[in-house]
C-alpha cells in the first residue's frame, strides 16, 4: 500500500546526529558529497566509508533501515555495474566473448561505483533520517536568505514546501480511500489490462485533484484568518542556534575531507 | 444458511513494524439473508477494518470470511465478483465522483461488472428513483449538486450493482438533520424493496434504533455484542461504558427504573416512549 | 455589558452566475452579540448560518448594512488585521486548516505572522496548548492525530491570537461523539475560565442546548432568539424548519399536547426525569 512508502522518513530520535543544527547537517552533507566525488581511488573511499559507518552508528538509527533505502535502486545499481564491467577496459582480462570483454580494469571501476553510490545514498538517507522535513525546509529557507537581495522568493518557496510535506500524508491517505472506494465500484486498478487501468486512473486522479483544489481553498482561507500575509516581519517559534558540537562535526568532517584528498595523492 | 459469516477472523496492520496493531481480533459472527443491520463502535475499535473485509477489499491476516458458504478468498481471481455482490459505501462517498453526468457516475460500477446498455440504463433510474434522484438530474454534472443530492448519487453508484448485501459507512455524517431523515428513508425503502441484507454503521444509536434488526458493536478489535436490538439496548450502559452514545430517552427510562418507576421494558425510540407513558399514565387514571 | 458583535441589517448575495438572478443569502440580519456570551447560531444546510459566520471575520463583507466586530467596521480594510486578532475563527474542517507538520509551530502560526517576539510568543503557544489539553502532544505531527484533537490545535491555534471572540463554524461537523465531547469541553471552558465570547454556528441541538442562547436560522432570516429552554419548547416549528429538538423535551411537548401537566421548558435528561415522576404521583393521588 501507499502508505508503507519511505523516502524522506524522517525517524525521531536524540543522538548527537539528531541535534546537530539541520544548517550545518547541510552543509556538512555537501561537503560529504564533495569528498565522494573528489576522490579518485578505492583507498580514497574507504576513509569515507570509514565516516559514513561513524555517523551511522553516531544517529543510532537502525542499520536495517538503511538497507531499505538502497533496496528500490537495486535495479539502478546493478545497472551501473552491469555497464562499467562492459565498457570499460584495461589491465587483465577475465574473460572474453565476441564483443564481450572483461576486465580487471571494468571489475574495479564497477565496485568502485557502486560503494560510491551506496555511501551517497546512506549518506542524503541520514540527513533526512535524522532531520524532520520541516526542519530542514526551515535550514534551506535560512540558509538561502540572502538571495532575497536579488528577488529569490526565498519565503513563498520554503512556506510551499512546508505545505506540500504537511498535506502529503493526508494525500496519500485520501488516495488510499478513492482507491479502494472505486475499487469497491469494480474498478480494476492493480490487474486488468493496460487500457482498462489507465481509464481507472481517471476514476481516482478526478477526485484527488478536486480534493485537493477544496483543500487548498479552504487553507488559503484559514491562512488569511490567521493573519497571513507573506514573508514580511515574521517572527519563528521554530530558533535555530548553532552550538560547540556542530562546529567540531563540520570540522571533524574537513579533517575526514583532507585525509582522502591527501590518501589519494600519496597513493598515486 | 447465513449470507456472510467470519470465521477467527483476525487483520493486523503493519505486522513486523513498530506501528503493529492488530484492528480486528478473532471475530466470528454470522449475517442471516434480508436482515437490517446497524453495526456501531467508536474510531479505532475495527468497525471500519471489519467492513472492509466484507467485500474483499481486505484481506485478513488469519481466519476466513465466508460468501453464501465459500471462502470468498479461495481463488483470489474471483475477488472482484465479491465486490459486485457485497457493495460498499465509503464514509463521504461524494469525494468519489467523477464523471462528467449524474447518469454516468451511477452507472460506473454496473459497467465494470459488464453488463449491456439497456440492463445499466434500467439499473441507473431504478436506483435514482429509489434514493430520490428526479430523472432530470440524470444529464447534470455531479459537481453542480448539493452535497446532499452528491452524497445520493455515490450512493446509487454502489445500490446500481444491486449488491446482496449493501453495506454503508456512516452515511449520514456531516449532514444536517433533515438530509440524515431523508438519507436513511431511502436506505430503509431500498431494503424493504430489495429485500438485501443492509448494514448500516453509525455513531448515533438514536439514528439506526428505529429500524436496525439487529446491532453489531465494535470494542478495541473485538466483537462487544452481536444481537437483536432490544437485547443490545438492554445492555445501554455497558454501551454507554465503552464510550458510544446512548439516546437520551434510553437513559431517561434507565434513571427512572433506578428511581423506583419500572416500565418493564427497554426503552429506545421516542415513539414507544411516548406510547408506553401514555399508557401507563391512563392506566393510572382508570384506578 | 458591551456588544461585541453588532449586525445591523445585513442582506448578502453571492454574485450571480449568467442569465440567473443574483440569490439573496442573508435577507436582513439584525443581530447583537454581547461580550462573553455563548451563543449557537443553529440551522439546517443552505439557511444561511455559515455565510453569516463569514460576516463576522470579514471573509465576506456585507450586499447592504454593516458588521461592527469590536467597534471595528469589517468593511474597513485598514483594519483587517486587527480584526481578525479579535475575532478568530474556526472552520469545519480540521485537516484543511493545520499549516504546520508539528503541533506547536501550528500553534504559532498567526503569532509568527504578527511579529509577536520569540519570548512571548513560546508562553502564548504553551498556555494555548495547555488550555486545550495538548501540551503533551506539542512536538507531535497533526498527522498522528485524531479528528478531535486536531480540532483542539486549530482552536489552540486560534485562542494564542488572545482574541476577545472566537467564531466556529461547525467544528464537529466531522468528527465521532467523542471528538464532539472533547472539543465542546473545550470550548465551553475557554467561555467560563477566559470570559471569551463564543459564537458556534452548528446544527446539533445537544450543543445549541449547552449555549446560553440559541439563534435559529432558516431561509436567510433570523427565526428565534432565546434561551435554549425557550426555543426548544417551539417543538413544532423547529421540526418543521428541519431540525431536531432533544430527544427529552419532544417527549415533555408529546405529554403536554395529550393533555398533561408538564412543562414545555425541559432540557435535560434529569429535569425529564423529575418531571415523569412528579406526574405519576400526581396521577397516583387522583
Amino acid at each position: 500500500m501507499l502508505r508503507d512508502i519511505t523516502i524522506g522518513q524522517y525517524f525521531p530520535g536524540n543522538s548527537l546526529i539528531h541535534r546537530l543544527d539541520p544548517r550545518f547537517k547541510i552543509v556538512i552533507t555537501l561537503v560529504y558529497i564533495l569528498m565522494l566525488f573528489t576522490g579518485s581511488s578505492v583507498i580514497c573511499l574507504s576513509v569515507g566509508a570509514l565516516y559514513t559507518i561513524m555517523a551511522v552508528l553516531l544517529s543510532k538509527i537502525p542499520v536495517k533501515m538503511f538497507v531499505k533505502s538502497i533496496r528500490p535502486l537495486m535495479p539502478f545499481l546493478l545497472l551501473t555495474a552491469v555497464l562499467n564491467v562492459l565498457f570499460i577496459s584495461g589491465g587483465e582480462v577475465y574473460f572474453k566473448w565476441h564483443f564481450i570483454k572483461i576486465t580487471s580494469d571494468g571489475v574495479s571501476m564497477s565496485v568502485f561505483m557502486i560503494i560510491r553510490i551506496v555511501l551517497l545514498i546512506m549518506g542524503s538517507s541520514l540527513l533526512t533520517y535524522t532531520t524532520s522535513p520541516i526542519t530542514l525546509t526551515d535550514a534551506i529557507e535560512r540558509l538561502l536568505s540572502p538571495l532575497k537581495k536579488i528577488k529569490l522568493p526565498v519565503h513563498e518557496l520554503a512556506m510551499m514546501m512546508s505545505i506540500a510535506l504537511r498535506f502529503i500524508p493526508t494525500l496519500i491517505e485520501e488516495t488510499d480511500k478513492i482507491m479502494s472506494a472505486q475499487k469497491a465500484r469494480g474498478a480494476e486498478i492493480d490487474t486488468g489490462s493496460l487500457v482498462v487501468r489507465a481509464k481507472n486512473m481517471v476514476a481516482i486522479l478526478v477526485p484527488l485533484f478536486i480534493s485537493a483544489f477544496r483543500r487548498a481553498d479552504e487553507l488559503a482561507t484559514a491562512m488569511e484568518c490567521r493573519c497571513y500575509s507573506g514573508g514580511n516581519g515574521r517572527t519563528r517559534l521554530r530558533q535555530l542556534k548553532s552550538a560547540g558540537r556542530d562546529y567540531i562535526a563540520i570540522a571533524v568532517t574537513l579533517i575526514f575531507y583532507a585525509a582522502a584528498l591527501a590518501v589519494g595523492i600519496l597513493t598515486k | 444458511m447465513a449470507i456472510l459469516e467470519t470465521q477467527e477472523l483476525t487483520y493486523v496492520y503493519s505486522p513486523g513494524t513498530p506501528f503493529e496493531k492488530t484492528a480486528v481480533d478473532h471475530v466470528n459472527l454470522k449475517i442471516e439473508a434480508g436482515e437490517m443491520i446497524g453495526v456501531m463502535g467508536h474510531t479505532g475499535s475495527g468497525k471500519s477494518t471489519l467492513i472492509q473485509h466484507f467485500n474483499g477489499l481486505l484481506r485478513p491476516t488469519s481466519g476466513k470470511i465466508l460468501l453464501d458458504g465459500e471462502d470468498i478468498w479461495a481463488d483470489k481471481k474471483k475477488i472482484r465478483d465479491v465486490r459486485f455482490k457485497v457493495g460498499l459505501v465509503f464514509q463521504y462517498p461524494e469525494y468519489q465522483i467523477f464523471e462528467e453526468t449524474v447518469y454516468k457516475d451511477i452507472a460506473f460500477g454496473p459497467k465494470n461488472m459488464g453488463l449491456d446498455d439497456a440492463e445499466i440504463k434500467r439499473r441507473v433510474l431504478e436506483t435514482a428513483h429509489d434514493i430520490g434522484l428526479k430523472e432530470e438530474l440524470m444529464e447534470r454534472s455531479p459537481f453542480e449538486l448539493s452535497g446532499g443530492q452528491k452524497r445520493r448519487v455515490a450512493i446509487a453508484g454502489v445500490m446500481a450493482m444491486e449488491p446482496k448485501i449493501l453495506i454503508l459507512d456512516e452515511p449520514t455524517a456531516g449532514l444536517d438533520p433533515a438530509g440524515r431523515d431523508m438519507i436513511l428513508g431511502h436506505i430503509q425503502a431500498y431494503h424493504k424493496r430489495t429485500k438485501n441484507t443492509v448494514l448500516i454503521v453509525s455513531h448515533s444509536m438514536e439514528d439506526i434504533a428505529g429500524f436496525a434488526d439487529k446491532i453489531l458493536v465494535m470494542n478495541k478489535g473485538s466483537l462487544f455484542c452481536y444481537d437483536d436490538t432490544e437485547r443490545v439496548f438492554s445492555r445501554a450502559e455497558e454501551i454507554a461504558e465503552i464510550g458510544l452514545d446512548v439516546p437520551q430517552i434510553t437513559k431517561v427510562f434507565i434513571e427512572l427504573k433506578k428511581q423506583g418507576l419500572d416500565f418493564g421494558k427497554d426503552v429506545y425510540t421516542m415513539e414507544y416512549a411516548k406510547k408506553l407513558l401514555l399508557r401507563q399514565l391512563s392506566a393510572k387514571e382508570v384506578k | 455589558m458591551k456588544n461585541i458583535i453588532e449586525i445591523k441589517d445585513l442582506r448578502f448575495s453571492y454574485p450571480a452566475e449568467e442569465g440567473k438572478e443574483p440569490a439573496e443569502v442573508l435577507k436582513g440580519i439584525d443581530l447583537d452579540i454581547k461580550e462573553g456570551e455563548f451563543t449557537a447560531i443553529l440551522g439546517h444546510n443552505g439557511s444561511g448560518k455559515s455565510t453569516l459566520a463569514k460576516h463576522m471575520n470579514a471573509i465576506l463583507l456585507p450586499t447592504s448594512g454593516k458588521v461592527i466586530v469590536d467597534g471595528i467596521d469589517t468593511a474597513d480594510e485598514s483594519r483587517l488585521f486587527e480584526l481578525r486578532q479579535q475575532a478568530g475563527m474556526v472552520f469545519q474542517n480540521p485537516d484543511n486548516q493545520i499549516v504546520s507538520s508539528v503541533v506547536e509551530e501550528d500553534v504559532a502560526f498567526a503569532l509568527e505572522n504578527l511579529g509577536v517576539p520569540y519570548e512571548e510568543m513560546r508562553r502564548r503557544v504553551d498556555e494555548a496548548l495547555r488550555a486545550v489539553n495538548m501540551y503533551d502532544y506539542r512536538l507531535h505531527s497533526p498527522a498522528q492525530l485524531s479528528g478531535g484533537q486536531k480540532q483542539r490545535i486549530a482552536i489552540a491555534g486560534i485562542i494564542a491570537m488572545e482574541p476577545k471572540c472566537i467564531i466556529l463554524d461547525e467544528p464537529t461537523a466531522m468528527l465521532d461523539p467523542r471528538g464532539r465531547k472533547e472539543v465542546m469541553a473545550v470550548i465551553r471552558k475557554m467561555n467560563r475560565e477566559k470570559g471569551v465570547t463564543i459564537v458556534l454556528i452548528t446544527h446539533y441541538m445537544d450543543e445549541a442546548a449547552q449555549c446560553g442562547r440559541v439563534v435559529v436560522m432558516d431561509k436567510g432570516r433570523i427565526v428565534l432568539d432565546d434561551t435554549p429552554r425557550a426555543v426548544f419548547s417551539h417543538v413544532d416549528k423547529i421540526k418543521k424548519i428541519g431540525l431536531d429538538v432533544p430527544q427529552v423535551t419532544e417527549l415533555a411537548w408529546e405529554l403536554k399536547k395529550a393533555g398533561y401537566d408538564i412543562s414545555s421548558e425541559i432540557i435535560t435528561e434529569e429535569e425529564c426525569v423529575n418531571a415523569i415522576k412528579k406526574l405519576f404521583e400526581k396521577e397516583q393521588e387522583k
